[in-house]
């Protein structure tokens, strides 16, 4: 087949392109793969491991449906993370959350000795795991190079693949302390790996299905041929369904709770709507590896009928069977990603974890008392590495010495089930306010202890030491007692053992009241969407604590330019004067989280604790403070929505003022003009009187001439007098319109015949074009007499000698038009509006200004207007028509 | 004899005004709008003008624009005749070089001897 040589090349290849897709993210950073939800989605796929790969096909082949709760449990569970994940990102964020232990501990009163169990309990539980990862590499190494497993550690290739991978996740897992930074590079590296994985055993479930065989529904022919087939493939009654049910618990609960996925689903979120596109995303995902992977057991089980082989890893065998290479360097490979993402991941959360829950409070924090921000950055990120590294090496030996003998599955699922000891305080951290440490630790130490005596023991003691007798074995025999006959091993633990913790925890936690930090944490935690704009103030301490003190140790691990930063945010914040000596609740909390993105908070606790002197509250207290601040929250959230009301308010005020400012300016602009417009007939009046009062030897002609002026003006006056006041009338709805249905055409005669001989005088031809079907309408004749007057009147003016006026009558619909068109000047374009105001004189000069009083336009359009009709003037070639439309009918009086 | 010119297109305002000034001894020239006042200081050298300053075709203001670029009417004196009465008028009038600024209604009489004020200062 294929040498070791050209094997290890391979790989070197392999990671070579991880380590190169890692650093172009790192250093390209672009917007398309940071904001990218698939990336995030496809991250989360690290939950499919070596035992996914290889471990689920030996399931599916030896014990049939079983193989199916991996998979279907966390379907299950996935689409409640649109509530839960949102949550517990929130709160992640906002306490600087880097690890789970931090989240459980900082809940339960941010007490470092809980947070240390946590880390303990993950270690138990992942490093076994990450020796799974090793074994099933360096077993399907030796398997495609067809060469026998060395006992010398340092011939064996699998070995040296290892030290890659752990300098690999050092380099890349430490390049950044904070919490906040997310690790583009890795968790693009470990998304291209899910995407291979999947990628190949989709090529291998193609090749089994369609070139081994002649399609699925072959492979399941053939295969239910196997006495077996049946039972396996179907629930045996209770039992079997009872068992697949806690098989799928088991693994809901893990879904959320690893360490590697709480890592990649909430430390490296980027964005909370990326948890949207992971809900479906994600089950497709898995759907897809579960069906592909029944056909590939069976398909093994046919193919290696009476052969003595090891059904987890028929994915290998089976197109090493057909010769081909290809495909089983592919599935190597394929196999490998599951392996190396699942390892990178886990070796960097736990590093988080050891480093800030067991080696920084317990032993290093002395040493950051001195140091700079680079010398004590760098001192963090050295222990982190040093950290992946060792339990690298530590699940090595762990695989070389213990799990030879084990398979891949039941090691998987003992680990799954420590884990799983931590889902009541987990889950109870986000959802009840009364779960305290106590109860939360407790509980956790019992059923840590029942999975160790029914899990541990057995497996480790008992399958090494057949015949080990004595004490711990009678004890061990007295719990035969608790055997539930329906379970079978795992899933018996781990209902106990669940039982037992939340019982506990419960219990305890009812019991006895927490103290006030627990609860505060609590109330924070359980009400995250109400806090999460200033979560600081929903942190109660009291005390003594100066800035000065904080601010070094700030300085000490963020340096000075980051903390002057920070500092500068707060007090903008929280309107605090920069010169502000003491140190109040807030500062503290919002120190402590700095800090916790860096150390942990546990560490981040400490080092506070220890240059401030807190005073003692009473729960009760810490109770009403918060209740207290809720009621503002409410409060403040009422006055801002008032205080946009009244803004609004504010804003319509202040244009209906300007509106009637707008209007009063308007009204003294017309008052203006027709104080002008009485004043030019005055003047006239006025001069001529006194020409006839002081001239005694006036010729008789002028005499009478100027008589006659006085006389008219007096008139013009009145009239102008007259049209302002029935103008204002008719506008401020004054004037009840008569209507009655009336005859056009008499109505039309009717204001025609009093200026008819001024029309002859100016020999105008006046003609009509009757084109009407009716000629009933409603009007009031009156006004509409008035109307044909000032419009007729109007043409009149300005009609030169001998010129035409024409007068058209038309239907259309609803309405009645009349067009009246005279010959004579064109009014200008700008000014056919503007014709019908108060007193418009035009700017342009070609209109002789008319006599009259000026407003027999404006009060034509309001006549019209009241009548719901318009009225408009318009060009036509060598003369002016005026358009008047009227609706047929009216409201009758 | 002295000659004046009269601008305003109220017919009736002109009248008035033509009678009296030539019943003093003016010589009396009559225009309706500014276009033709501006066409008469072409071959005309009035001693006084009389401006209406809301007329057709150039109103008041820019006629008197029109007098102020014309070096030869220096020692002409330009009198507003409005019905325009609020004092931002009157000021823009006096402004704009205006010997006098004359509101509507006027005594004839007092026109008279303001403008033969102006001729004595």
């Amino acid at each position: 087949m294929m040498s070791s040589f050209a094997l290890f090349a391979v790989v070197l290849v392999y990671l070579a392109l991880l380590f190169l897709v890692a650093h172009l993210a790192e250093k390209k950073k672009s917007k398309i793969w940071i904001n990218n939800p698939y990336i995030y989605a496809l991250s989360l796929a690290v939950y499919c491991t070596a035992w996914t790969y290889y471990g689920s096909i030996g399931v599916a082949a030896t014990s049939g449906l079983n193989y199916l709760p991996i998979y279907i449990g966390p379907i299950m569970v996935i689409p409640a993370w649109i509530y839960i994940n949102t949550r517990i990102v929130r709160i992640s964020r906002v306490n600087k959350i880097s690890s789970l232990a931090d989240f459980i501990a900082l809940r339960y009163g941010n007490s470092r000795s809980f947070s240390a169990i946590i880390t303990l309990v993950c270690l138990f539980a992942i490093v076994p795991y990450i020796g799974l990862q090793i074994k099933a590499i360096s077993e399907t190494f030796h398997l495609v190079t067809e060469t026998p497993m060395s006992k010398n550690i340092l011939t064996d290739n699998a070995t040296f693949v290892v030290l890659l991978i752990a300098l690999f996740s050092s380099y890349y897992g430490t390049k950044y302390v904070d919490a906040s930074e997310k690790r583009l590079g890795i968790i693009s590296a470990i998304a291209l790996e899910s995407f291979l994985k999947l990628f190949f055993i989709i090529i291998l479930g193609l090749f089994v299905i369609y070139f081994a065989f002649d399609g699925f529904s072959d492979i399941y022919q053939k295969a239910s041929k196997f006495p077996d087939f049946k039972a396996k493939n179907t629930f045996n009654g209770i039992e079997g369904a009872m068992n697949w049910m806690i098989l799928c618990m088991i693994s809901g609960t893990a879904i959320c709770i690893l360490p590697r996925q709480f890592h990649t689903a909430i430390i490296e979120n980027r964005q909370e709507k990326h948890i949207k596109t992971a809900i479906w995303f994600f089950p497709l995902y898995l759907l897809i590896f579960t069906f592909f992977i029944f056909p590939i057991a069976w398909g093994g089980r046919l193919i290696f009928e009476g052969q003595n082989v090891n059904p987890e890893f028929y994915s290998i065998l089976i197109p090493q069977h057909f010769n081909n290479t290809l495909i089983t360097v592919l599935v190597f490979l394929g196999g490998l990603s599951s392996s190396v993402s699942m390892i990178i991941i886990s070796a960097i959360t736990l590093s988080i974890m050891v480093s800030n829950n067991l080696i920084i409070p317990y032993g290093l924090l002395g040493k950051f008392k001195a140091e700079n921000e680079v010398q004590n950055t760098r001192n963090i990120t050295n222990i982190r590495k040093f950290s992946i590294f060792g339990l690298v090496i530590l699940a090595f030996c762990f695989y070389k010495y213990f799990i030879l003998k084990t398979s891949l599955d039941s090691v998987g699922l003992i680990s799954f089930v420590i884990i799983g000891q931590l889902a009541p305080a987990f889950f109870g951290a986000l959802f009840w306010r009364r779960g305290s440490y106590k109860g939360a630790v407790i509980g956790l130490l019992a059923g840590l202890a029942i999975c160790y005596f029914g899990l541990i023991i057995p497996q480790y003691y008992f399958s090494y030491n057949q015949d080990v007798k004595g004490a711990l074995r009678e004890i061990y025999d007295a719990f035969q007692f608790f055997d539930i006959p329906y379970l079978t091993r795992i899933p018996e633990i781990f209902f106990w053992s669940i039982l037992i913790n939340t019982g506990l925890f419960t219990i305890l936690s009812v019991s006895m009241k927490g103290d006030y930090r627990e609860r505060n944490f609590a109330e924070l935690y359980v009400d995250i969407d109400k806090y999460i704009q200033n979560h600081e103030n929903a942190f109660i301490w009291r005390g003594t604590a100066y800035v000065s003190d904080i601010k070094n140790i700030l300085e000490r691990f963020l340096g000075k330019k980051k903390t002057e930063q920070a500092m500068r945010i707060f007090n903008i914040k929280y309107n605090i004067d920069s010169q502000t000596e003491t140190a109040d609740s807030r500062f503290i909390k919002f120190s402590e989280n700095l800090l916790a993105g860096r150390i942990g908070t546990a560490s981040a606790k400490i080092l506070i604790e220890g240059v401030t002197k807190e005073d003692k509250i009473s729960l009760k207290e810490v109770l009403n403070i918060l209740e207290e601040s809720k009621e503002n929250i409410t409060l403040n959230k009422k006055l801002i929505e008032k205080s946009e009301e009244l803004k609004q308010l504010s804003n319509d005020l202040s244009s209906a003022n300007e509106n009637l400012i707008i209007k009063d300016r308007q009204k003294d602009d017309f008052l203006d003009s027709v104080a002008h417009e009485l004043r030019t007939p005055i003047t006239a009046i006025r001069s001529a009187g006194e020409i006839l009062a002081d001239d005694d030897d006036i010729p008789l002609d002028i005499k009478r001439e100027f008589l006659n002026n006085i006389i008219t003006e007096s008139d013009r006056l009145s009239e102008i007098i007259n049209d302002i006041l029935y103008l204002d009338k008719l506008q401020h709805g004054e004037i009840a319109l008569n209507i009655h249905e009336n005859n056009i055409i008499e109505t039309y005669k009717k204001a025609l015949s009093p200026i008819l001989h001024l029309i002859q005088q100016k020999n105008i031809h006046i003609s009509e074009v009757d084109l009407l079907n009716q000629y009933i309408f409603e009007y009031d004749e009156a006004r509409m007499i008035q109307l044909f007057h000032n419009i007729l009147g109007n043409a009149l003016k300005f009609t030169d000698e001998q010129g035409t006026i024409q007068t058209k009558l038309s239907e259309k619909d609803d309405f009645l038009i009349i067009k009246v068109f005279n010959t004579g000047k064109n009014i200008p374009e700008e000014d056919l509006e503007m014709i019908f105001d108060k007193f418009y004189q035009s700017k342009n000069q070609n209109i002789i200004k008319p006599t009259g009083s000026g407003l027999g336009l404006a009060i034509s359009k309001r006549l019209v207007e009241a009548h719901s009709g318009n009225i408009k003037a318009e060009n036509s070639g060598l003369g002016v028509t005026f358009t008047i439309t009227l609706p047929k009918k009216n409201q009758k009086q | 004899m002295k000659k004046i010119l009269i601008a305003d297109d109220e017919h009736k305002i002109l009248m008035s005004l033509e009678y009296s000034f030539r019943k003093i001894g003016y010589e009396v020239f009559i225009a309706r709008d500014g276009t033709e006042v501006l066409e008469f200081l072409k071959t005309l050298i009035p001693d006084v003008i009389l401006l209406d300053i809301m007329m057709p075709n150039l109103d008041g203001y820019s006629t008197l624009e029109e007098i102020k670029k014309n070096e030869a009417l220096n020692n002409t004196k330009v009198l507003f005749l409005s019905a325009k009465n609020n004092p931002t008028d009157i000021e823009k009038g006096l402004e704009m070089g205006a010997d006098a600024y004359v509101t509507k209604p006027y005594s004839i009489k007092k026109l008279i001897s303001q403008i033969e004020e102006l001729f004595n200062s």
